[in-house]
């Protein structure tokens, strides 16, 4: 039990913590938006990719990291475009359809890489963002080091998890895209674009993944390697259920799921007993069921998900 | 631009549009090709070379489709439901596991009950992967795609840990694999000197025997009723719980099914890198077969032929193997868009 406390109490645990749930809070809120507009998008895990690619392959080559950022969020948006035009006017299968973008922007991701760095035996590294010095909060005894000192995509992502609840509950473009969810012919009614909207959303969620899956080259690491985002975006979509589709439970869900997944970490040093490790690495992902299975018997899905919308159509 | 539903899609249409579907993947791939600096032309010369050109690129190209038909059915069968059953890769690992638990050894028996013994290990092994899932689906709504994608991580370090623990060859010197399946109990090779094994047949028995279920049974009724409309099938006083518990097993066994024909046909023993990916190049082939059974052999032979032959291409000019993802990829993409087409006339009018 002494132990457990001491991992507890520590502010390195903490700040891994945060560190840890920063890729899933970009992926969580960028999955959410999308469905609140009523469409899925299992694209996350190929976009997760691109992003993390595509942003650090800017840098790679020249360009500084904030450009390296917007440019990975532009990969993001330019995926979540191809999913919106083939789910929303279309109408095709968003199961289907997100896996056959997770397949293409993996393997373009991939391929890129291979022939823009051929010749590579140990991937190249880059410069990744540094903590930023927050003057006396990043001082401050235990929430110093815990908290305040952070890359700046961490507090970015916090940032974001605000404005979105912000655009959510108290801007008109918030509500009607809540309501795009629910019933788009009420959208409709308003003389709305309910294609525009839905198309809109899934593009600024897919661009968030895409920034998601570019901190993990740009802050946590520093450099690209093949598989590094590992199922992350499938946890994003169970930790979105996990959320009831809320950005505030959002950002406490993809914390939690940060402090469990750096907890099982350090237990794993901490406690010498013969437990295979993969057994620890196997957490996250049973984790991830768990807490759909929990929270399944409440879970208010978004009405219209995963159903298309056609104009005049009951 | 409206969608009417056609009634019934004309034969050529369904046959012509996955074919339209895989050309239109293979030329929008040329634009990856041309960026990385490949003469287009010659890179599809020597994929088609590297699939079909000799006797060893054909059964190198029929190994890979066996497990490919299988899983593609696995999906086929579970989608027709409307169960999504995206796990097929961590089933095929757990067939493939069991099939060596019981065949490497443990059961030293003649070959004529070992064999149909491990085939029928892996099977059960793949369906009992889908029973947590669909299970889960059937009574509290949790969204299978979701359990089922997590599953394959879970069952990867699963295999993982099995293969550097109790499952390890002693006599491996410390690599993770599993000791080698029984000769008597490997699947004979159909060509002398090549990969190509039994497997192939096996798979082609799955393809008749889903068929013959799909459109000569009742429960191939009930399915793909369920499928279409569940509550349309509840209202006709089908059990439909019952009905996609059984789906969900059959495409879990026959995903199992794919992992014990590479351990008993191809590799011998388990290692973690068995299936590049066959599970997800099972979703590509059930969609590029319209979810029909007899189509999923062409269908995994074209998925095949591209990675078989874009591995020699690459080899021989220097373009990443990865352009098979890509077109296999693309192709998944372009064939949803060429089932609206089958599905629906497309009208381009005001209104």
């Amino acid at each position: 039990m002494a132990e457990i406390l001491d991992i507890l109490i520590s502010a390195s645990f903490w700040a891994a913590a945060l560190r840890i749930a920063t890729p899933l809070i970009f992926g969580v809120l960028g999955e959410l938006i999308c469905e609140r507009a009523g469409v899925l998008n299992l694209g996350i895990e190929g976009i997760f990719t691109a992003g993390a690619m595509s942003g650090w392959m800017a840098v790679y080559l020249g360009a500084d990291l904030w450009t390296g950022l917007l440019i990975a969020a532009l990969v993001g948006a330019a995926f979540g475009l191809l999913h919106g035009s083939l789910t929303v006017p279309l109408g095709l299968s968003q199961h289907v359809t997100g896996i056959g973008i997770t397949l293409l922007a993996t393997s373009l991701a991939y391929f890129t890489y291979r022939m823009t760095l051929p010749d590579v035996t140990s991937p190249p590294r880059i410069e990744p963002f540094q903590p930023v010095d927050l003057g006396f909060l990043s001082e401050l005894p235990f929430l110093g080091p815990a908290l305040f000192q952070h890359t700046p995509l961490t507090y970015l992502a916090l940032a974001l998890v605000a404005v979105t609840a912000y655009v959510f509950y108290r801007t008109p473009l918030g509500l009607a895209l809540r309501t795009v969810g629910e019933n788009p012919a009420a959208v409709e009614a308003q003389g709305i674009s309910v294609y525009g909207l839905r198309i809109g959303a899934v593009m600024a969620g897919s661009a968030l993944m895409a920034m998601g899956g570019a901190f993990l080259t740009m802050s946590a690491f520093n450099a690209f390697f093949f598989e590094m985002v590992n199922g992350r975006g499938w946890i994003c979509i169970a930790l979105v259920v996990f959320a009831s589709w809320r950005p505030g439970k959002a950002l406490l869900g993809a914390i939690l799921f940060g402090a469990f997944d750096a907890f099982q970490l350090r237990l794993q040093q901490e406690i010498a007993v013969d437990i295979p490790y993969q057994i620890f690495l196997m957490m996250p992902y049973v984790l991830s069921i768990l807490a759909l299975v929990v929270m399944s018997r409440r879970a208010a899905y978004p009405k219209a998900l995963m159903i298309p919308y056609r104009k005049g159509e009951r | 631009m409206r969608l009417e539903p056609r009634d019934h899609p004309p034969l050529w249409l369904s046959i012509g549009a996955p074919i339209a579907a895989a050309l239109l993947a293979l030329v929008l791939s040329a634009i990856p090709l041309t960026w990385a600096g490949a003469a287009v032309g010659e890179a599809y010369r020597l994929i088609f070379e590297g699939a079909a050109g000799s006797l060893f690129a054909l059964t190198e190209t029929l190994a890979r489709v066996t497990p490919l038909i299988l899983t593609g059915l696995a999906a086929a069968v579970a989608f027709r439901a409307k169960l999504w059953n995206i796990g097929a890769e961590g089933q095929l690992y757990m067939g493939a596991l069991a099939a060596v638990a019981l065949g490497a050894g443990a059961l030293n028996l003649p070959g004529i009950v070992l064999a149909p013994l491990i085939l029928l290990a892996g099977a059960l092994a793949g369906a009992m992967m889908m029973l947590g899932p669909t299970w889960l689906k059937l009574r509290l709504g949790v969204d299978e795609v979701v359990t089922t994608l997590l599953l394959n991580f879970i069952v990867l370090l699963f295999v993982q840990m099995m293969l550097e623990g109790p499952m390890q060859d002693p006599m491996s010197m410390g690599w993770p694999q599993s000791a080698p399946v029984l000769d008597q109990a490997a699947l004979p090779k159909l060509v002398e000197k090549t990969r190509l094994h039994a497997g192939l047949l096996i798979a082609l028995a799955a393809v008749g025997l889903v068929w013959l279920m799909e459109n000569r049974t009742i429960f191939g009724f009930e399915a793909r009723a369920v499928g279409a409309n569940a509550a349309a099938a509840r209202f006709a006083g089908m059990s439909v719980p019952s009905v996609m518990l059984r789906v969900g097993l059959i495409s879990g066994a026959l995903a199992g099914l794919a992992g014990v024909c590479e351990v008993a046909g191809l590799k011998g023993y388990v290692t973690q890198d068995l299936s590049p990916g066959y599970g997800y190049g099972g979703i590509v082939v059930a969609m590029l077969a319209r979810l029909n059974p007899l189509g999923v052999v062409p269908a995994a032979i074209f998925v095949a032929g591209v990675f078989v032959g874009a591995d020699s291409m690459s080899r021989a000019i220097g373009v990443s193997s990865y352009i098979a993802d890509l077109i296999v990829a693309t192709s998944l993409l372009v064939m949803l868009l060429a089932s609206l087409v089958v599905q629906f006339h497309i009208r381009f009018r005001a209104g």
